[in-house]
């Protein structure tokens, strides 16, 4: 490892691993430190994500495609449930990933274009001078050193500790936090190719559990619970128990992973002088979904770009990077985020009784037509006392 | 004083990405906590299995 690279990135996910490929791809040296000793492991992810995203960052691999899916199905509280098909969800179907083996490549990708890579070594620090970020001390097998960089990208994911070293409060607010267990299940019965949502306060408060297929008969299955609605006995593990218990008893568990996801806006700057923030370290995992595979790797993408331009500039200030914030913000992914955001704090307040309604709507809905807006309309036709708690949710998304 | 049942962590960092201090970090496979810990809690409800408490103990 050298003392100075043009840029450092801190994490070895999606979102560091697409940053570091391009600086690199432009010329710029990099480095890319991981904390973990393999790229990629563990998993913390349920491993979805929609086809056609997937394919702006990289050509779909059958090495790392667990599963194609070509449906998503909701289940109501009350059991009844809606199904969107390939031809009515249009572009929405998408993989479920191996991400072990997913995150490896876009690594490999990285240092194939020339950045350098180190695993089991993380960043203890910030080196701040003057108010702006100079690099990192960087730890390795009880050895610290200082590596300075032009600027250093966070990409540390959602346990990120680098922003807050540099002087950023990026701590995610407990009610916001989605405390999340996950199996992968064998020798189940399963429909391969459709992902289902379980939706309910008893199933999971404020959250979902979900049936990811990985196989035939395999399946990524978890819950995600707010962390305020945790209790001793209900915490996401018990939820998950409960669940399996109820679907899936002859089920083998072949892997037990748990995790957390933000659901919160984003961070409300994601630059400083010397510092970008990307992906789930940014807080720009999808409120609705906990989805955060793709907006790490656009946000990366993003980061880099601009950081080739500061850099090649000699101006790797505040100001000079904030037009990624400003970039990422304005674009269809910081437009939605916004939008789901607000959706979910509607949803999140919702009884069991007015979730099967939000279902059965869905149920009798002409599909072709689907969107959240026509979800809405719907749900006020049929449900005239939802109208006065759901104007406001209309009004906020007539304004997009 | 915050305890950490290392036997039932599962090293996730739900619990670092809450804490309003930056008191926890997770380090490869295991947490740690700095004397910044104001035991205020927190992460305990993040936790997805139960592996923090806290208890009336002073630390050692």
């Amino acid at each position: 490892m050298k003392s100075r690279y043009d840029v450092l990135v801190i994490g070895g996910g999606p979102g560091g691993a697409v940053a570091a490929g391009d600086l690199a791809a432009k010329g710029h040296s990099v480095c890319l430190v991981e904390k973990r000793p393999a790229i990629g492991a563990p998993v913390r992810c349920a491993e979805g994500i929609g086809k056609d995203v997937l394919k702006e960052f990289i050509e779909p691999d059958d090495r790392w495609i667990s599963s194609e899916i070509n449906g998503a199905r909701i289940v109501a509280p009350d059991g009844v449930s809606m199904t969107l098909e390939q031809q009515m969800a249009g572009s929405k179907v998408g993989y479920v990933l191996d991400r072990k083996v997913f995150d490896r490549d876009l690594v490999w990708q990285a240092a194939s274009k020339g950045a350098e890579v180190h695993v089991k070594t993380r960043a203890t620090g910030a080196i701040v001078e003057d108010g702006a970020v100079k690099g990192a001390t960087i730890e390795t097998c009880g050895q610290t050193r200082e590596v300075r960089a032009d600027v250093v990208i966070a990409a540390d994911g959602v346990e990120s500790k680098f922003p807050r070293w540099a002087g950023m409060d990026s701590a995610v607010p407990m009610r916001e936090l989605m405390s999340c267990a996950q199996y992968i299940l064998t020798d189940i019965d399963i429909e391969p190719a459709i992902t289902v949502f379980y939706v309910g306060n008893r199933v999971a408060p404020e959250g979902y559990a979900w049936v990811f297929p990985k196989g035939e008969r395999t399946a990524n299955v978890g819950i995600g619970i707010s962390a305020r609605r945790a209790r001793d006995g209900n915490r996401a593990r018990d939820y998950l128990d409960r669940f399996v218990a109820a679907h899936f008893p002859e089920g083998k568990t072949i892997e037990y992973i748990v995790g957390g996801v933000s659901v919160c806006r984003p961070l409300p700057c994601t630059v400083a002088d010397g510092l970008m923030v990307v992906g789930d370290a940014a807080r720009v995992a999808d409120p609705m979904t906990g989805g955060g595979i793709y907006n790490a790797m656009y946000t990366g993408r993003l980061a880099a770009g601009v950081a080739s331009e500061s850099i090649s500039a000699g101006n790797c200030s505040r100001a000079s990077l904030m037009a990624y914030d400003q970039a990422w913000r304005h674009s269809k992914l910081g437009k939605t985020l916004e939008r789901n955001w607000r959706i979910k704090e509607y949803f999140i307040t919702l009884s069991d009784e007015k979730l099967n309604a939000v279902v059965h709507s869905m149920a009798r809905m002409n599909l072709r037509e689907f969107s959240v807006f026509n979800l809405v309309k719907e749900l006020i036709r049929h449900n005239p006392r939802l109208l006065l708690e759901l104007k406001g949710l209309y009004d906020s998304l007539s304004a997009d | 004083m915050l305890v950490i049942h290392r036997e039932c962590c599962g090293y996730c960092g739900a619990c670092v990405s809450v804490c309003p201090e930056g008191a926890l970090e997770l380090i490869d496979a295991f947490l740690t906590v700095e004397d910044s810990c104001v035991g205020c809690g927190i992460c305990t409800r993040a936790c997805p299995v139960g592996a923090l408490e806290v208890t009336d103990e002073e630390p050692v």
